[in-house]
C-alpha cells in the first residue's frame, strides 16, 4: 500500500475551490480515492452534492476527465464510456491503460440509481463504483432515502408528536452488491485513510465490477460541528454503526474490529438527527436500535468466520 | 454496386447499423424495434461490426450509456420505440445540449395508455422539441437511406446534434419490402469516419462534460442547440443531394408529389404518405388537381419551404398521427397552419387526427378527406378545422 508520503507527492486531482460544504466528507473521500489510483483515471459523477459543488460552469474542480448527465445514471455513463474504451482499444485506435470509477451519493446509487447500478454490476465492466453514503438527500435538503437509519430525522420523515423519524432499517446496499457476485465488494468510511486507501488500491488490482460503500458524516444533514467529521466516522465504525469489512469473490473479511465495542447512544448523541430519540419516552427504541446494531455485527462476524482458513 | 433485397424495416436499419459500423450500441429490446437490436447482435456474435454491444437493463441506460460512449469520442448508437423512448425523454435533451451526434433507428409506436404495440407518431412527437433532429420514412428503402444521411447530417461539424430516423411501426418495421442496398465500401466511403470534437478519453485534454450551468450560461447553450439545428438545414439538403448523386434517390426536407399545380392537398408523414400517392393518382386520373407534401424532415422544421410550397394551394388537410388533446390540433397541422400565417396568399387549412393505436388509415379514409378538402378548396366553409378520422 502506498505510504501517506507516498499519498502526498501525488497529484491532486479534485482540487480545492470547489463549493461543498465547510467539513464536508465527500471531497475527502473523492481525493482519497482518486489519490489511490496510479495513472490515468476518467470519472463519472451522478446529480447531488458532489457533483454541483465541483462543476459550476465555466469552472471545474476536476483534473482528471469528469462526465456527470443525469440523477440515476453514474454506473450506466461509466459503462457507456468503459465500452467506448474497450471498442477503441480493440480497434487499436486507442493506446493508454485508463481506469473508470463512478460516484454517486446514496441517493444516485441506493435510490434512483439503483438499477442502473445493479445492470453495470452484472454486465461485469471493468470499473469502480463507489458511493459516497450521507444516508440521505443531502443536495436538496435532508430527505430521507434508503440508507436513512431507522429513526434519523430528515425532511421528508421528520420526527413530530407522533412519529419518531425514520420507521425503516436502511437497506444493506452492500449485500446487495455481493449478491452480484462481482469480484470486490467492500464498506469503508471517510476519515480512515489507510483503509479506504488499501480498498481502492485493490480494487483497480482487479479486473472487473468492483463496489466500495463510504460512509460519509455530513455535517448540515446529521447536525455535529462541522470539524467533527472525521470524528463522526470514527465513531461510527468504533459503535459498529458501521462495519468496515470487504469481500473479495464471495469471501468475507472484517477489516476493522473495535478494541472497545461503544454503545451506540455515543454516535448518536452528537447527531442533531438522533435529538428526539432521547426523550424518555424513546428509550424501547434507542434499546431496538443497539439490538439491530449488535444482530448486524454478530452476523458480519459470523458471515467472516466462514471463511477463516 | 447495388444489391436488390428483400428487407423489412427493421432488417433495413440494421443493415444500415451494420454499414455504419459504430464503435459502441447500448440498446434495450422493445415492440416493434427489438429486431434492430437482434439483428444488430447477431452481427456482433458473427464479428461481422466492430462494435462493443452493451446489453444495457432499460432504455434510459441505452442513451445513458450511449451518450457517455458518444462522450468519450465513439460512434455511438442506440434503437428504441415508444415506452423505451419515453423512457430515454430524460436524456434526450441533455444529448442534443452536450452537441453528440448520437443517431437513432425509432420506431414510431404508439405511448401506453392504454398500452397499445402499434403505430402511432405520439411517441416522437411528444420528443420534437428535445434538439434531435427528426427524420421520418414512408417505407422500408427510405429507413434504409435515412440511416446512411443522418450519420452525415449528425456528425457535421456545423450540425452535431442527435438525430432519429423513424419508420411506422409495423407498417414499415415489420414490413418485406424490395429495397436497393450499396456495397460496403462504398457506404463506408459515404459515411466517413467519425471525428469527435470532445472527447473524454483524450488524456491530455482532461475535459468536464455535464457542468452545472445557471442564470448566466445556460441560455446561451440553449440558443446554440437551436443556433446549429437551423445550421442542419443546408446540411440536409446537401447531403440529399450528395446522396442522390451517388445512389440515385435524392432526398430534401419533404417530397412533393403532384403538388405544384395542385389546388387542393394532403400533408402527412410517413407510410401514410404511400396510401395518399395512389389518392392522389386516382384523382388526377379523374381531372382533379390533387397533390400531396410528404414531410421527411420534421426538426429541423423546414418552415418557410413547406409554407412556399403550399402557398399557392386553396386548401390543404394535414393527417396528424398523434393528438395535442385540445392543444391546437396535432402537432404537424399546428407547425404547417403557423408557417403559412404571413403568407398574403395561404390555403385553408384543416386537421386530421387518425391512425392512433394501429387504427388502419384506409385509402376510404384518405379519399374522404380529400374529398372534404376539395369542397374547402372550392370555397366551402370548414365543418371543423380540427377533426378525427377512422374512430368511432
Amino acid at each position: 500500500m502506498a505510504t501517506l508520503k507516498e499519498l502526498s507527492q501525488r497529484e491532486d486531482r479534485l482540487t480545492g475551490g470547489h463549493r461543498m460544504c465547510p467539513g464536508c466528507g465527500a471531497p475527502i473521500i473523492v481525493r482519497q480515492v482518486l489519490m489511490a489510483v496510479k495513472g490515468p483515471v476518467i470519472v463519472s459523477c451522478a446529480t447531488g452534492c458532489l457533483e454541483v459543488s465541483t462543476t459550476i460552469f465555466p469552472f471545474s474542480a476536476w483534473k482528471t476527465p469528469f462526465i456527470h448527465s443525469a440523477f440515476e445514471n453514474s454506473a450506466a455513463t461509466m459503462s457507456g464510456v468503459e465500452a467506448a474504451y474497450t471498442s477503441l482499444k480493440r480497434q487499436g485506435k486507442l493506446k493508454e491503460e485508463i481506469k473508470f470509477i463512478a460516484f454517486g451519493g446514496d441517493g444516485g446509487t441506493y435510490d434512483i440509481g439503483f438499477q442502473s447500478l445493479s445492470g453495470a454490476m452484472e454486465r461485469g465492466h471493468d470499473m469502480l463504483y463507489v458511493c459516497y453514503d450521507n444516508e440521505a438527500y443531502m443536495n436538496t435538503s435532508i430527505q430521507r432515502s434508503s440508507a436513512t437509519p431507522r429513526g434519523a430525522s430528515t425532511t421528508t420523515e421528520p420526527a413530530g408528536k407522533v412519529r419518531q423519524g425514520k420507521r425503516m432499517s436502511r437497506k444493506d446496499l452492500t449485500e446487495c452488491m455481493v449478491a452480484h457476485n462481482i469480484p470486490y465488494a467492500a464498506q469503508s468510511v471517510c476519515g480512515d485513510w489507510r483503509d479506504l486507501t488499501r480498498k481502492v488500491e485493490k480494487a483497480m488490482s482487479i479486473k472487473g465490477p468492483k463496489f466500495i460503500n463510504v460512509l460519509q458524516p455530513c455535517q448540515l444533514g446529521w447536525g455535529y460541528p462541522m470539524e467533527k467529521t472525521v470524528e463522526m466516522g470514527k465513531l461510527a465504525i468504533d459503535t459498529c454503526f458501521w462495519n468496515l469489512y470487504e469481500v473479495e469473490n464471495g469471501k468475507y473479511t472484517i477489516s476493522y474490529r473495535p478494541k472497545e465495542k461503544r454503545p451506540l447512544v455515543d454516535f448518536l448523541k452528537p447527531q442533531a438527527r438522533f435529538r428526539h430519540l432521547f426523550k424518555p419516552e424513546n428509550k424501547a427504541l434507542l434499546e431496538e436500535l443497539q439490538a439491530e446494531v449488535d444482530r448486524n455485527w454478530e452476523l458480519l462476524q459470523k458471515k467472516a468466520e466462514c471463511f477463516k482458513p | 454496386m447495388t444489391q436488390i433485397v428483400a428487407k423489412t424495416g427493421n432488417e433495413a436499419m440494421a443493415e444500415a447499423m451494420r454499414q455504419i459500423n459504430p464503435d459502441v450500441v447500448a440498446a434495450y429490446p422493445i415492440t416493434p424495434a427489438t429486431e434492430i437490436v437482434m439483428i444488430f447482435s447477431q452481427f456482433v456474435a458473427d464479428g461481422l461490426v466492430d462494435t462493443e454491444f452493451v446489453a444495457v437493463e432499460s432504455e434510459h441506460s441505452a442513451m445513458s450509456a450511449t451518450l457517455a460512449a458518444s462522450a468519450a469520442g465513439a460512434r455511438a448508437m442506440t434503437g428504441t420505440s415508444s415506452q423505451g423512448l419515453c423512457l430515454m425523454y430524460e436524456m434526450l435533451p441533455i444529448v442534443s445540449a452536450l452537441r453528440l451526434p448520437i443517431v437513432m433507428p425509432e420506431v414510431n409506436r404508439a405511448i401506453s395508455g392504454p398500452i397499445n404495440i402499434h403505430c402511432d407518431h405520439s411517441d416522437t412527437m411528444a420528443a420534437r422539441d428535445f434538439g434531435w433532429i427528426h427524420i421520418f420514412s414512408e417505407n422500408t428503402q427510405e429507413a434504409y437511406d435515412n440511416m446512411l444521411q443522418a450519420v452525415r447530417i449528425a456528425e457535421h461539424p456545423d450540425v452535431k446534434l442527435p438525430a432519429m430516423v423513424t419508420t411506422d411501426g409495423f407498417i414499415i418495421s415489420h414490413c418485406l419490402e424490395k429495397i436497393e442496398i450499396q456495397d460496403d465500401a462504398t457506404v463506408k466511403d459515404f459515411v466517413g469516419k467519425f471525428v469527435p470534437s470532445t472527447n473524454l478519453l483524450d488524456l491530455n485534454n482532461p475535459v468536464t462534460i455535464g457542468a452545472l450551468d445557471l442564470q448566466n450560461f445556460y441560455f446561451e447553450h440553449k440558443r446554440q442547440v437551436a443556433e446549429a439545428m437551423k445550421k442542419a438545414k443546408p446540411v440536409i439538403l446537401e447531403i440529399g443531394k450528395e446522396f442522390g448523386k451517388k445512389f440515385g434517390r435524392e432526398y430534401g426536407f419533404f417530397e412533393k408529389y403532384r403538388l405544384d399545380d395542385a389546388e387542393f392537398a394532403v400533408v402527412c408523414l410517413g407510410s401514410t404518405a404511400g396510401s395518399a400517392k395512389a389518392v392522389v393518382d386516382d384523382l388526377r386520373d379523374k381531372g382533379k388537381k390533387a397533390g400531396l407534401l410528404k414531410i421527411r424532415v420534421f426538426r429541423p422544421f423546414p418552415e418557410e419551404e413547406i409554407a412556399q410550397a403550399l402557398q399557392n394551394i386553396k386548401a390543404v388537410a394535414v393527417i396528424d398521427r398523434s393528438d395535442g388533446f385540445a392543444a391546437t390540433g396535432g402537432p404537424v397541422f399546428s407547425e404547417v397552419r403557423s408557417a403559412l400565417y404571413d403568407k398574403k396568399k395561404k390555403p385553408v387549412v384543416v386537421d386530421y387526427i387518425a391512425g392512433l393505436g394501429g387504427r388502419e388509415i384506409t385509402l376510404a379514409h384518405i379519399q374522404e378527406i380529400f374529398s372534404e378538402t376539395e369542397k374547402i378548396a372550392s370555397g366551402q366553409s370548414p365543418k371543423e378545422y380540427v377533426q378525427y378520422k377512422g374512430v368511432r
